[in-house]
């Protein structure tokens, strides 16, 4: 089973998530901030990551960062999901390295899409 | 040494140099060109051969008065990082490629004054140039060993080595045709020349001072024996510091006005930063310059004792008459690189000035309104080389027919001297609105007819060795008239004394002008400008006022004749551009005139742009006042523009944080609603949690909706206050009364014991509106367990404080000023917890605001925060 990690700091927005993913039959994680996502990921290693920028404490780019310089979690795949929709933005997302942007709101399906295609 | 060798010597020297200039010139981007260093070394041209035999001349025959020369740049150039950057700003604004241009342009473009000051310049320059010269021909005939130099100009080495730097200046100094572009070849070489100077400078020094002798307190041991060594090493008395004043007074004003010290200053500046390298880069050069001067001085006249040895060649007669003729080469070479360097970039202003302040308006104007573009840049060209050849020439032959007999350092003085001159007018025209074109005109000429009449007759009638009884006697044999003792001063020296009354006089002029006669509007204009530099700087343009009719159609004609139709289209789009201004335009406003004014100015020189300008324009007079009112409306418009834009950019940063806010709660009801639609079969528990979630989710969006148009309201002052008589105490507990219930739920208590009541006069409902914000965000914030809110109320003399405070963590010390921002959500808040819209506590600041009251955070001991506001008791 393939393991996926959610990290939001809006409760309805992870639970809905939640749903959708167990659905899908993926092992699903939540982390309600970066420190917290960071830890998960060290722990579990999942095989992809949705991640919100702006959370408290630990924002998304951080967590992006840290991921990319551990060898054990660079080859996490990483999409972001933001309500940041500007161009400058999401030049800045996926330059740090993430695969894949995707602004707020979305569409569970097309999400759902993606991440499977991302993991193929 | 072999004349042929030396000769042979300075050709590849030269060749070197010139190739430096070379490759300077075509690499120009390169950041070996573009630094601060060549920048500070290129003011290093200060030092000529002045400095490098004169000095120790002086020192060797009357002390330490050589270090004045030097002590006025140290002090004047810290003050640089303010004045300098002032005039630097002005003159780039401006597209000012000179001295001239500057003084010319200050006081309305006046043509007269432009050309008086290039005559004073060519006047105070010429005799200095040929004095390099001299020093080249004197040090080459020491070094060769020749006796004589040679009548026939054919046989003159120096005649050669002149016409070699006429044709470096000449090419390297004309390339462009816009005489406020930058000679990076030049530049670059003086700045190596600079290196080269003071390396072989020092060398000498330490080669005197530790080889030929053992060190300074040897030198100073053999030299105190020698007769006359008081003079050397002391100030002389209260006399001696009255010149050390005036002499100080003089080299400061040197280091600015010194046309080719304005050239590497002022035109040749690159970025205005690089100037704090050069407030403590150039003092440090001149500090190294002067180490060793007074122990090669006292070291010659150890050396030289009884013999006739000129002190001006001390420097390389020493290692020469030691027999060590490579460092008397090195000797040489430096002195020869000071030389050269001066006589390149004196030539080079003086060769601007002449062309654009004097030949080009007094004499080109009509040809050049008919040529057309290429033709008229060949003619601006040939006019500048045909100047530099002429005063290199002119400064040969000046040497030639003079039989200078005088030490390096007199010439020098008298032309800082005559330069002094321009000190009024330059700096009276950067810091005095009234100061005015006939009073810098009059000024000028009085000074100048006193320097003239006090130092220069008496020097030339001196050299020429003929006697005059009205030196000795005074003019008419009035005593008071005397040219070094005018009006009965005794104790200054020739120099200082010349430099005192002459701008004395000066300056007297130059005021009583500018206060009887107001000068008219267009100088006035540029006063403004030049004076009030920082505050105009911004108007660009719009800083000038000119009133009249005149067609786009005219004046680009005037501009292609100049830049071509290229270049011309070019200038024309980019003014378009910043102004956004229809291109199809057909009358010309005052921001056209004055930029076509300033796009000319670098080619033609200031007052000839202008003259061009306005032959097609129609021009109406306007009255002074006038122009100060204009002046001061644009430059309200545009601080008012300012603002404006600040405002925008907060409004787009606030919209930015909405659409984020409301795409957030969006964002879950898009996706629970989509779930509900997608899966039919799904089980009724998390049917109702997930529509419970929507309703949640659009409660929120609603709610900031109403807070966002709340906020708005009041900022504006669209929403009034109701403003009546409450009592506070009545007002608190109806807020409780609201929240009783989520504080019961959440088991918290509210402890209202500390109230103090109070009449006051406010709107209750907004009052109330702020104490339930504040209550829930204590609730929201309290201890889980044992959680305590308290309210409490102080009634001062003119204020009552309305404090609320919890038990819980507190906030941190670095959010306490950011939590009334709009949108700011603590960090510390539990993310379980349901989010606020991160308006609440803005619009409380708002409110209390409108009342005239404060409103601030603080932490608690030992643990909580607590949220005070105040109202005043007299509302008014």
């Amino acid at each position: 089973m393939q393991k996926i990690l959610i990290v939001d700091d809006e409760p309805n927005i992870v639970m809905s998530l939640e749903y959708v993913f167990s659905k899908e039959n993926f092992e699903v994680y939540i982390a309600r901030d970066g420190s917290e996502a960071i830890e998960i990921a060290k722990l579990k290693i999942p095989d992809i990551i949705l991640l919100d920028i702006m959370m408290p404490n630990v924002d998304g780019y951080q967590v992006l960062k840290f991921l990319k310089e551990n060898d054990n979690l660079k080859n996490i795949k990483v999409i972001f999901l933001s309500a940041k929709n500007k161009l400058s933005d999401i030049e800045l997302g996926l330059k740090l390295g993430a695969d894949k942007y995707i602004s707020k709101p979305f569409s569970t399906k097309k999400l759902v899409k993606e991440v499977k295609s991302l993991l193929k | 040494m072999s004349s042929f060798l030396v000769i042979f010597i300075i050709i590849v020297y030269l060749s070197a140099i010139f190739y430096v200039a070379y490759w300077a010139e075509k690499n120009s981007k390169s950041k070996w060109v573009n630094n601060p260093y060549v920048y500070a070394l290129s003011l290093a041209v200060y030092c000529t051969a002045w400095t490098y035999y004169g000095s120790v001349g002086l020192a060797a025959t009357s002390g330490l008065k050589f270090l004045t020369i030097y002590l006025g740049p140290v002090i004047i150039i810290p003050s640089w990082i303010i004045l300098m950057r002032k005039i630097i700003k002005i003159s780039k604004g401006n597209k000012i490629s000179s001295l001239a241009d500057f003084i010319s342009l200050r006081y309305g473009n006046d043509r007269f004054l432009g050309a008086l000051v290039t005559l004073v310049c060519v006047l105070a320059i010429v005799p200095y140039i040929s004095l390099q010269l001299k020093a080249i021909s004197e040090t080459f005939n020491v070094i060769t060993n020749h006796k004589i130099t040679s009548n026939y100009i054919i046989f003159d080495t120096t005649f050669y080595i002149a016409i070699l730097l006429a044709i470096f200046a000449a090419f390297f100094g004309t390339q462009h045709t816009d005489a406020t572009e930058r000679h990076k070849g030049i530049i670059t070489a003086v700045a190596l020349e600079s290196i080269i100077k003071l390396v072989f400078f020092l060398v000498i020094g330490v080669y005197v001072t530790f080889y030929l002798f053992n060190g300074p307190t040897d030198i100073y041991n053999q030299a105190s024996i020698l007769p006359n060594f008081k003079v050397q090493h002391t100030i002389g008395g209260l006399e001696g510091g009255f010149n050390w004043f005036f002499l100080s007074l003089l080299s400061m004003i040197a280091i600015m006005l010194l046309p080719r010290q304005f050239q590497v200053t002022v035109v040749e500046n690159e970025r205005e930063k690089y100037l704090s390298k050069v407030t403590w880069l150039f003092p440090l050069y001149l500090l190294l310059f002067n180490i060793f001067v007074i122990f090669i001085a006292w070291g010659g006249n150890v050396f030289f004792k009884g013999q006739q040895v000129d002190a001006d060649l001390f420097t390389l007669m020493l290692p020469l008459i030691n027999g060590h003729e490579i460092l008397a080469l090195l000797v040489f070479l430096g002195g020869f690189s000071a030389a050269i360097s001066m006589v390149v970039i004196s030539t080079l202003s003086l060769s601007t000035m002449l062309s654009n302040n004097l030949i080009i308006p007094y004499g080109f104007l009509n040809k050049f309104s008919r040529g057309e573009s290429k033709k008229n840049t060949v003619s601006i060209k040939i006019i500048r080389r045909i100047s530099i050849f002429s005063l290199i020439i002119l400064a040969y032959f000046f040497y030639k027919s003079f039989t200078l007999d005088r030490t390096l350092v007199s010439i020098g003085l008298i032309s800082f001297v005559l330069i002094a001159q321009l000190a009024p007018s330059f700096f009276g025209g950067l810091f005095w609105r009234r100061g005015s074109a006939r009073g810098a005109k009059y000024g000028l000429i009085v000074g100048v007819i006193i320097t003239v009449y006090t130092l220069v007759i008496p020097f030339t009638i001196d050299s020429q060795l003929i006697s005059s009884s009205f030196i000795n006697e005074g003019l008419f044999g009035i005593g008071i008239l005397k040219p070094d003792q005018l009006f009965g001063i005794q104790f200054l020296e020739p120099v200082p004394h010349a430099f005192f009354w002459s701008l004395f006089f000066n300056i007297f002029t130059y005021t009583i002008y500018s206060v009887s006669i107001v000068g008219n509007y267009r100088e006035r204009n540029f006063a403004e400008m030049f004076v009030d530099s920082s505050k105009y700087a911004l108007l660009h343009e719009d800083a000038y006022i000119w009133k009249g009719k005149a067609y786009v159609k005219d004046i680009r004609k005037v501009l292609t004749r100049f830049l071509g139709e290229r270049r011309t289209e070019r200038a024309l789009n980019l003014f378009y551009m910043k102004y956004n201004i229809n291109k199809n335009t057909q009358l010309a406003d005052a921001r056209l005139v004055n930029f076509s004014e300033k796009l000319l100015t670098g080619s033609i020189g200031s007052a000839s742009s202008r003259i061009l300008i306005s032959s097609v324009v129609k021009e109406e007079e306007i009255s002074l006042p006038e122009v100060l009112k204009i002046l001061d409306e644009t430059q309200k418009a545009k601080e008012s523009n300012k603002e404006l834009k600040e405002k925008d950019k907060q409004k787009d940063e606030f919209l930015d944080a909405v659409a984020h806010e409301l795409k957030t709660p969006i964002t879950s009801i898009r996706a629970l609603s989509e779930i509900l639609l997608d899966n039919k079969d799904i089980e009724f528990e998390t049917k109702t949690k997930f529509l419970n979630s929507i309703v949640g989710e659009s409660d929120r969006v609603s709610r900031l909706i109403n807070n966002i148009l709340d906020l708005e309201k009041l900022a504006t002052g669209k929403e009034k206050l109701e403003l009546n008589n409450n009592f506070i105490k009545n007002t608190i507990f109806k807020s409780i009364d609201s929240v009783a219930q989520l504080a019961v739920k959440k088991d918290i208590k509210i402890n209202y014991e500390g109230l103090n009541d109070a009449e006051l006069f406010y709107d209750e409902d907004r009052i109330q509106q702020v104490l339930i914000n504040m209550l829930s965000n204590a609730i929201k914030f309290s201890q889980e367990k044992n959680g305590v809110v308290s309210v409490f109320t102080y009634v001062n003399k003119k204020t009552v404080e309305v404090s609320v405070e919890d038990n819980g963590k507190g906030i941190g010390e670095d959010e306490l000023a950011l939590i009334f921002d709009k949108f700011y959500q603590s960090k510390n808040q539990n993310i379980l917890k349901p989010k606020g819209s991160g308006l609440g506590l803005a619009i409380s600041k708002q409110i209390i605001e409108s009342h005239n009251g404060k409103i601030w955070a603080q932490n608690i001991k030992p643990h909580g925060a607590r949220i005070t506001f105040t109202l005043p008791i007299n509302l008014n």
